[in-house]
């Protein structure tokens, strides 16, 4: 294995995170009732055209622009023939000239993969099997539905760095709004060219093409099976076979599709239907205003401006549901590294335990900090609100009342008096202590004890450096 | 007042005006239909036409007013109508009914019309003849010995012999314009974009269009009225204002510039139609036009041009058709393979598989540079061509066909000398822009030949005005 050099290069499809498919009014959603969700365009019915949703160009292109593409002036949309039964119209509207995006990169620890293109397409729908007396059904929801396809240089050079690469595409399509990329509803999918070659060589070996990749683990377990596979072959004394293979993840291997003399001629040309889309410079800028921090920046402003660890920096950026609920604790509240830490423990702690969803409000938890900063409420009192916001989504107000803040000045003050009366010998151990801060905070949980926390901190502090004054 | 001898203006009129209902009107088309089913132009009598023209008695006693309320209207068999068979002239679509609206079909139903039958055409608007069509041919109107011409020779010979008062024809290289040349009639293709294409079976999408075929060109005019506009579900149709062309229509030709081109006055010599065409030229100098030279040198060339564009789009555009969704799957397929072999075998016919294959041929890998690519810039060449031509000129005059309608099963074996019958017309498609047929002039039989008037795009009002102004001086000869 250590002779080799392994070549690769991804095809990545994503759905766009658009309302509308990407050539008729038809709505963009996951989950219907199978062909509820079509129209005449979408099933290719006799005479209907297609008629472009600008907004998936749009997308396509914030794509382009979190990965430093070039993004063409004028893109064309080209048709893709070929027949199959889940494409409705026997053709795939494409790019394959003048797709929107072009070059580009995205930079990995150790390497940069370089971007070939990325362009604009539509899925297609989906075949259903059923049982032997129904057979094959087709629904055609998904037909029609935006589809960006990124395709890299052969720049990746093993199945980590292969999955490095999907983890950081899949982070700017979220943090860009382009994509949900959600694997597992096939929302994004991607398709891998390997070959190995003698370690150094120039000359690249023999590709073959692995399709049906529906999560990150299956791209990495089908690396690891293919490029060992040839590997095995060359070995052998065998020559690589250019072939399109099936990754069965069930089984742990690949079986071959097609050869390369019985692949299909796409004949693609202009689709006649469709304007050529002119992509304004003044559009792209707009464009690239709308477009919020990508991870690596913000974990730059985290660390630099809020002086978070690189580590805190990391968690809050991957992925961009936090980093959102972040940015927004702090709007309401100044001091990142307190929301950092109440967000890396409390919040976090209470997702790994099962929470789909974060159950308090930035402006809630920010409450809650700005409480204990205050010495309204202890932070151990604090964290038994936020469980009951989290669990029962009380109110922060009423919580409030129970856990602090509540015991009357007066009533404090004599309490305060109480306890420093009945405990002499604590007195004498402050007056006389090397740490006489230990013992002062023994007084103050005295209080909280004797109030249940429910006690403004800071008040009985103030009580009891005063009494201790006067001993 | 009788119905037929009523132009499509006065029966709109009429009916309007509650002089004749909707009813009469509808009716009369419909048994006129009748009697000459030996012209196989009627495929289909819709079978609620009358009760559509009740109801539109109805509206119009309410106030209803459009610019078609209650005029009967025949479609071709490759429009959709929702709820209405729309076979394409094609066994492959047998039982096909539409599912929705094609926008003409709703701009004319806005306007009051009713849609009261489908018109024969040669299988998805391929052929020249109306002789392809799985539902038997059509005859010409004047002459059942002859053919109609095609692809919309339905539309055509029921107009020609009065069956309806206008009829919708679709023109990719010349399918309104030819037919209507054998049959008396006037048609018109226009501008590309001008009438969307949206709910029309495609064969060709960058040069076809939709157009109406009327008994005289100011009928044509008015019902080109109602079909134009763009869409929202289209986006190759033109956004751009509708004018009116009636009022286009001057009755006078002087000072016009009429462009003879060169490349026309060498490929109409020794034809039936060099006297007509040579006539026209000499009646629009009499009455005041001016006769320009100009030149589209790449003339010769529309033709392997078109040959080549239109079977690539066209095999592109009939993939749909794989027996799997709608259309009509071969009872004898055993799986998936099978369903599109057998199915596209069996459903379609001789002339749409030839084009299939050409079209994959010039797609294909390897070939595409040499022949899709060469056809596109050759037709980008001959735009800018015309456009230096249009400089000089209001307009082209030339011959719709080289002569009279020809006889049943003449070219049908000859499918070169059948495309040769678009040598005139497939130009306008090419370039995008609007071409008329007007009949003038007699030719074998006394059978009408057809003069063209082909202007720069979206002047349709230009190609009105000199086909009427030619229509009044043909005799009574335009109309039958």
């Amino acid at each position: 294995m250590q002779e080799y050099d392994i070549v690769i290069g991804l095809e990545v499809h994503s759905e766009l995170k658009t309302n509308a498919k990407v050539f008729c009014s038809c709505k963009n959603e996951f989950g219907q009732a199978p062909n509820t969700n079509c129209c005449p365009v979408c099933v290719g019915l006799p005479g209907a055209l297609p008629v472009l949703n600008k907004k998936a160009v749009q997308l396509v292109i914030k794509a382009g622009l979190t990965m430093g593409c070039e993004i063409n002036d004028l893109a064309v949309f080209e048709r893709k023939n070929y027949f199959y039964p889940d494409l409705a119209k026997a053709y795939q509207i494409s790019q394959l000239v003048r797709p929107i995006c072009l070059g580009g990169k995205i930079e990995l620890k150790e390497r940069e993969v370089r971007l070939n293109r990325i362009h604009l397409e539509e899925d297609a729908g989906k075949l259903v099997h059923s049982t032997a007396a129904i057979g094959t059904l087709i629904d055609y929801n998904r037909g029609g539905v935006p589809l960006m396809e990124l395709v890299t240089e052969p720049d990746i050079t093993s199945a980590d760095e292969a999955v490095e690469f999907l983890t950081k595409l899949r982070q700017r399509l979220i943090f860009a709004g382009v994509a949900e990329c959600k694997m597992e509803q096939g929302g994004m999918r991607c398709d891998v060219n390997i070959s190995v070659k003698k370690k150094g060589s120039k000359e690249l070996g023999q590709r073959t093409e692995m399709k049906n990749l529906n999560s990150f683990k299956s791209v990495y377990r089908a690396i690891n099976y293919e490029a060992k596979r040839q590997i095995e072959v060359l070995e052998n004394g065998g020559t690589i076979v250019q072939e399109t293979r099936k990754w069965d993840d069930n089984h742990g291997k690949s079986v071959s599709m097609r050869k390369k003399e019985t692949s299909s001629d796409y004949r693609y040309f202009p689709d006649p239907d469709m304007l050529a889309v002119e992509i304004s410079r003044e559009d792209v800028e707009n464009l690239r205003n709308e477009l919020p921090l990508m991870p690596e920046e913000l974990k730059a402003k985290y660390m630099g401006e809020y002086g978070l660890s690189e580590y805190e920096s990391d968690i809050l950026t991957k992925e961009k549901d936090l980093s959102a609920y972040f940015n927004e604790t702090i709007k309401n509240i100044n001091n990142p590294k307190e929301v950092s830490n109440w967000i890396l423990t409390e919040v976090l702690n209470r997702l790994k335990d099962g929470s789909e969803e974060i159950k308090i409000s930035p402006k809630d938890l920010a409450s809650l900090i700005s409480l204990v900063e205050k010495k309204i409420v202890t932070r151990t009192n604090a964290k038994e609100m936020l469980t009951r916001i989290w669990e029962n989504g009380e109110k922060i107000e009423n919580l409030v009342k129970e856990f602090g803040g509540n015991v009357d000045e007066s009533e404090l003050k004599t309490l305060v008096e109480n306890i420093i009366k009945n405990n002499p010998k604590a007195v004498a151990d402050y007056k006389t202590s090397d740490t006489p801060e230990k013992v002062f905070r023994w007084f103050t949980g005295q209080v909280m004890k004797e109030t249940r926390g429910k006690a403004n901190a800071a008040k009985a502090e103030e009580f009891i450096k005063e009494f201790l004054s006067r001993e | 007042m009788k119905i037929d001898e009523l132009s499509l203006i006065d029966l709109a009129k009429a009916i309007s005006e509650q002089k004749i209902t909707s009813y009469d009107a509808t009716k009369f088309y419909i048994e006129k239909c009748e009697e000459r089913k030996d012209l196989n132009a009627i495929l289909e009598i819709f079978d609620d036409a009358l009760d559509k023209a009740k109801e539109m008695d109805e509206k119009i006693k309410n106030g209803f007013k459009g610019k078609l309320a209650g005029v009967p209207v025949v479609i071709k068999d490759n429009i959709l109508y929702k709820g209405k068979k729309a076979s394409c002239g094609s066994r492959f679509l047998e039982n096909y009914v539409a599912q929705y609206n094609s926008t003409v079909v709703q701009k004319m139903l806005d306007a009051g019309a009713v849609i009261f039958a489908r018109a024969n055409m040669d299988e998805f608007a391929m052929g020249s003849s109306t002789e392809t069509s799985y539902y038997g041919i059509t005859k010409n109107a004047l002459d059942p010995t002859r053919v109609p011409g095609g692809s919309s020779g339905g539309s055509a010979s029921a107009v020609g012999a009065g069956l309806t008062p206008v009829a919708l024809g679709t023109d990719t290289g010349g399918s309104i314009r030819q037919p209507s040349s054998y049959n008396g009639v006037v048609g018109i293709k226009p501008t590309y974009g001008r009438v969307s294409r949206y709910g029309v079976i495609a064969f060709a999408s960058s040069i076809e269009q939709v157009g109406p075929i009327t008994k005289n060109v100011k009928d044509n005019a008015y019902m080109l009225e109602v079909l134009v506009g763009g869409s929202e579900h289209d986006e190759t149709s033109l956004k751009t204002d509708v004018p009116s062309y009636l009022s286009q229509i001057k009755g006078s030709v002087k000072g016009l510039r009429i462009g003879v081109l060169k490349e026309i006055e060498e490929a109409v010599a020794g034809f039936e139609v060099e006297k007509s065409y040579r006539d026209t030229l000499k009646m629009l100098k009499e009455n005041g036009a001016t006769l320009v030279d100009v030149s589209i040198k790449d003339f010769k060339l529309t033709l392997p041009c078109y040959y080549i564009i239109a079977p690539a789009e066209a095999t592109s555009n009939l993939g749909r058709f794989d027996g799997v969704k709608y259309s009509r799957r071969s009872p004898d397929a055993k799986d998936v393979d099978e369903i599109y072999f057998k199915s596209r075998s069996e459903g379609f016919g001789k002339e749409v598989k030839r084009r299939i294959m050409l079209g994959n041929f010039v797609l294909s890998s390897g070939y595409f540079d040499a022949y899709y690519n060469k056809a596109k810039k050759l037709q980008q060449k001959l735009i800018n061509e015309s456009k230096e031509a249009f400089k000089k000129c209001d307009c082209f005059v030339l011959p719709t066909t080289a002569g009279v309608a020809f006889k049943l099963g003449a070219k049908s074996g000859d499918p070169v000398a059948m495309y040769k019958e678009d040598l005139f017309t497939i130009m306008a498609n090419i370039l995008g822009t609007p071409a008329i047929s007007v009949p003038f002039g007699k030719g074998e039989n006394g059978l009408p030949l057809g003069i063209q008037i082909v202007a720069d795009r979206l002047n349709e009002g230009v190609v009105y005005n000199v086909a009427d102004f030619i229509e009044s001086k043909g005799g009574d000869y335009a109309r039958v």
